[in-house]
């Protein structure tokens, strides 16, 4: 079994690298998906960890101060003031209306410091599953066979 | 017209149903009938799904939007040809080409092994059969394209429809779903012969020669699609990247690391009889991936840019997983005896060695990758909170991973089986080990500290020689024994072991993405708001803002910056970003063409980010090396080609026995 012990040592050397690597600094790479309504009951951990919430953007509600973009996302009739300083341009997809997702820190200030915004890419403008179907008038998708 | 599609897709759902049982109940019957009628089921299901695809992509074409799809998809406004890709635009059209291209794979499979593997060709009918009945499921119940637009009981039609999203209206992104979708629906051909041979207890590795080039035809596919997205997502979207490490990128990703890993793996069964067990898994979990990555792109699972709306075809994919997995992983135990290893490892540094870690590498960023992934659906099930992980976690894990797999491209290739002597070993690698430290110290000198950038181009060079060398010796030697000149002496070598040189000729394909990979270490960028007539430096450029424009035609409204541009002081031209805003049914959506001057060593990338009261936003970025991971894709697709193209020297790889072998036979075959 000689032979094999080689093997063996290097292959946990690697595995036990390739485990290191991924759980050391995990804590910073980590994002909470919240809900407003979640982010709202989190009390004072709000402010500590690193959090992604998703909306619709409020319509009108798109102002630019100098480098920094401010919007409102609405959850369930719940507001969000969001406010984006990072270096990214918003994406093509980030318009009044369309739903977003904000990574970044809650502020003390009550404003969620957005430093990433994804916006719903429109490659799956789609009717939602039980949601209202996609253009006009009000009909109801029927099955032709 | 409708009707005529719907029902074709019920009828191909009848008769795949009716391939799997025919071709099973025939085989175990002997009844060579059934079986045949097995294999025309196969052909009727590949006509009648065309025809299904002919009737919904007519109707786009022609505007017929009455069709909920073709109002989801299409405008009247759009060129012809982004109508006909607007067939793989939505979710139902997508999965209907996804059917399409399985059963033209399995009629083609059928067709070609009509006189051949009669024993266990029954089962790779009903395999592809099984997967075909699948996906024709959620085409017939599920995601049908021929949803009509209805008031009441009337079918009615809307004046216009919402129009492909012009971000998709791009060459590139035209091909890169169906590219993707060659490459994923092909693994189902080797995974079927892979089952079909397990079932019947083939003796030999038939079905690895069988679909060898299925195979790579296939990774082809799936490589080109994977680089085509990066192009799009590099020109198209604007944010200056082309990796994100984003759920749907790493869907594209998954399979393809494994089908790498199945590509050398098999290599060791073909000429040692190893990894037997290991082959039939690394199939299989390619084949699942490739569904499972479907699964991620169509069932928004996992938020990403690409679907936020989890979808009811989740549950299904979900399901056809779960089966075909568990009765995978049966099979494969049921049968481990047959699976039995010829011969076993015997030296730390030797070829076969270097293929186990360069498949346990594979298989761990595999792993990795998909642990990423999924990260905010184990965490929620865990902890019940959804958390999810960022780029910086994949470029941690990442990074290393492929730098150490990188090396082993040019290891592995100079070790020979079974063991290596420190001779050849110095032989081998003393030069190219020279020039890549010689590369590190001068790179170091020059001022570049990054250290995963001074390890990457010192094992790119390492790489490459090792590469150049293996041509170099090789062609001297045919053309110095049948008076050739070296540029033909290099063919004919290529073309007497198309697959040992084709192979060379991917890796250093692979060496040469990496360098542009490593490019991205040296990255600059600025975002600045500007006046006419202000100026900013950014490396070696000046950036002038000469003007802004603005107009409208019937598609779109317009802006664009004229950027004067200088290096190192020299005018060397306008750049000219723009940001479109296009009037689709759905609102407006806004675009930016961004504007590219594109050299060797750098591109030069501006985007124009909009106007903020009197000021122009101009995002500048300098991204080092990044050509050379198009150059370097194309070479790997050249690669492959070469290695497809059947060698002139009909080598048959006889096995080398493990019993009573000379030390010098193990190294005939280097």
């Amino acid at each position: 079994m000689k032979k094999y012990g080689k093997f063996i040592a290097l292959v946990v050397i690697i595995v036990g690298t390739l485990i290191w690597l991924a759980t050391a600094g995990i804590k910073d790479s980590q994002t909470y998906y919240k809900t407003i309504a979640e982010l709202g009951q989190m009390g004072d951990r709000a402010y500590s960890k690193k959090l992604r919430v998703a909306g619709d953007i409020a319509p009108g509600s798109i102002v630019r101060k100098g480098n920094v973009v401010e919007f409102t996302l609405t959850q369930e009739k719940l507001n969000l003031k969001v406010a984006y300083d990072g270096s990214d341009p918003l994406p093509d997809t980030f318009r009044e209306s369309a739903q977003a997702l904000a990574d970044g820190k809650m502020g003390h200030d009550g404003i969620f410091h957005a430093n990433k915004v994804q916006a719903k890419c429109a490659s799956k403008y789609e009717a939602k599953p039980g949601g209202k179907p996609a253009p006009a008038p009000t009909y109801t998708s029927k099955a032709s066979s | 017209m409708e009707n005529i599609g719907a029902l074709a897709v019920l009828l191909a759902f009848c008769l795949s149903i009716y391939a799997v049982l025919g071709s099973v109940t025939g085989k175990l019957r002997r009844n060579p009938f059934l079986i045949v009628s097995g294999e025309r089921a196969v052909y009727a299901v590949w006509f009648l799904i065309t025809l299904a695809s002919g009737v919904l992509v007519s109707a786009i074409m022609t505007g017929d939007f009455r069709f909920v799809y073709a109002a989801e998809v299409s405008n009247r406004a759009m060129p012809m040809i982004y109508k006909f890709t607007a067939w793989w635009g939505g979710q139902a059209g997508s999965l209907l080409l996804w059917s399409w291209l399985l059963s033209t794979y399995a009629a083609v499979v059928v067709f070609t092994n009509r006189r051949k593997h009669r024993d266990f060709m029954p089962y790779v009918v009903a395999v592809l059969s099984a997967v075909q009945t699948f996906f024709l499921i959620l085409n017939t119940f599920v995601a049908s394209p021929f949803q009509m637009l209805a008031v009441g009981k009337e079918i009615t039609a809307v004046a216009d429809g919402n129009g492909l999203n012009p971000l998709l209206q791009y060459p590139a992104m035209a091909i890169h779903p169906p590219m993707l979708y060659l490459g994923y629906v092909g693994f189902a051909v080797p995974f079927a012969f892979a089952v079909g041979s397990l079932i019947t207890r083939q003796p030999g590795d038939g079905w690895i020669h069988t679909t060898r080039r299925w195979t790579m035809v296939t990774w082809l596919f799936q490589s080109c699609g994977i680089v085509l997205g990066m192009a799009w997502a590099y020109h198209v979207l604007g944010w200056g990247g082309y990796w994100g490490w984003d759920a749907v990128e790493n869907a594209s990703l998954l399979p393809w690391l494994g089908g790498t890993a199945f590509l050398h793996s098999v290599m060791m069964q073909e000429k040692k009889g190893m990894m037997k067990v290991w082959n039939m898994v690394l199939v299989s979990a390619t084949f699942f991936l490739c569904i499972f990555g479907t699964f991620l792109t169509r069932s928004g699972v996992v938020s990403s840019v690409h679907a936020f709306a989890q979808s009811p075809i989740g549950k299904y994919f979900v399901t056809f997983l779960a089966i075909g997995i568990a009765a995978t992983i049966y099979l494969i135990l049921d049968r481990l005896d047959y699976l039995k290893s010829e011969a076993q490892l015997e030296s730390v540094i030797s070829r076969e060695s270097s293929f186990m870690f360069n498949n346990l590498v594979l298989l761990a960023s595999c792993f990795a990758v998909l642990w990423g992934t999924l990260f905010p659906v184990i965490s929620e099930a865990v902890s019940k909170e959804k958390i999810s992980l960022d780029k910086e976690w994949f470029n941690r894990l990442m990074i290393p991973i492929g730098l150490f797999l990188l090396i082993l491209t040019g290891l592995g290739p100079l070790f020979a089986w079974r063991r290596t002597s420190t001779d050849s070993l110095r032989r081998n690698f003393m030069w190219p080990g020279a020039a890549s430290i010689a590369l590190v110290g001068v790179l170091f000198a020059l001022g570049i500290r990054d250290f995963y950038a001074l390890i990457s181009f010192g094992f790119c060079l390492f790489v490459a020689v090792t590469i150049v060398v293996e041509f170099f010796k090789g062609a001297r030697q045919i053309g110095t024994k049948s008076q050739m000149n070296f540029a033909r002496a290099v063919v004919e070598l290529t073309h007497r072991n198309t697959r040992r040189y084709g192979g060379y000729l991917v890796h250093m394909g692979i060496v040469l993405m990496f360098i542009g990979f490593t490019g991205a270490a040296f990255n600059k960028n600025r975002v600045d708001e500007m006046k006419p007539g202000d100026s900013v430096t950014l490396g070696s450029y000046r950036l002038t803002l000469k003007d802004t424009h603005e107009g409208e035609n019937d598609n779109y409204l317009w802006q664009s910056a004229e950027v004067a541009v200088a290096k190192h002081g020299e005018p060397i031209g306008v750049m000219s970003p723009e940001s479109r805003v296009y009037k689709i049914a759905s609102g407006r959506q806004p675009t930016h063409e961004v504007a590219v001057r594109t050299r060797l060593n750098e591109d030069l990338y501006l985007n124009f980010a909009g106007i903020n009261g009197d000021r122009a936003v101009i995002q500048s970025y300098v991204f080092p090396l990044v050509t050379w991971i198009w150059i370097g894709a194309l070479t790997l697709i050249f690669g492959t080609l070469v290695a497809l193209v059947p060698g002139k020297v009909k080598r048959e790889y006889a096995r080398t026995q493990v019993v009573g072998i000379t030390r010098k036979h193990a190294t005939v075959e280097k």
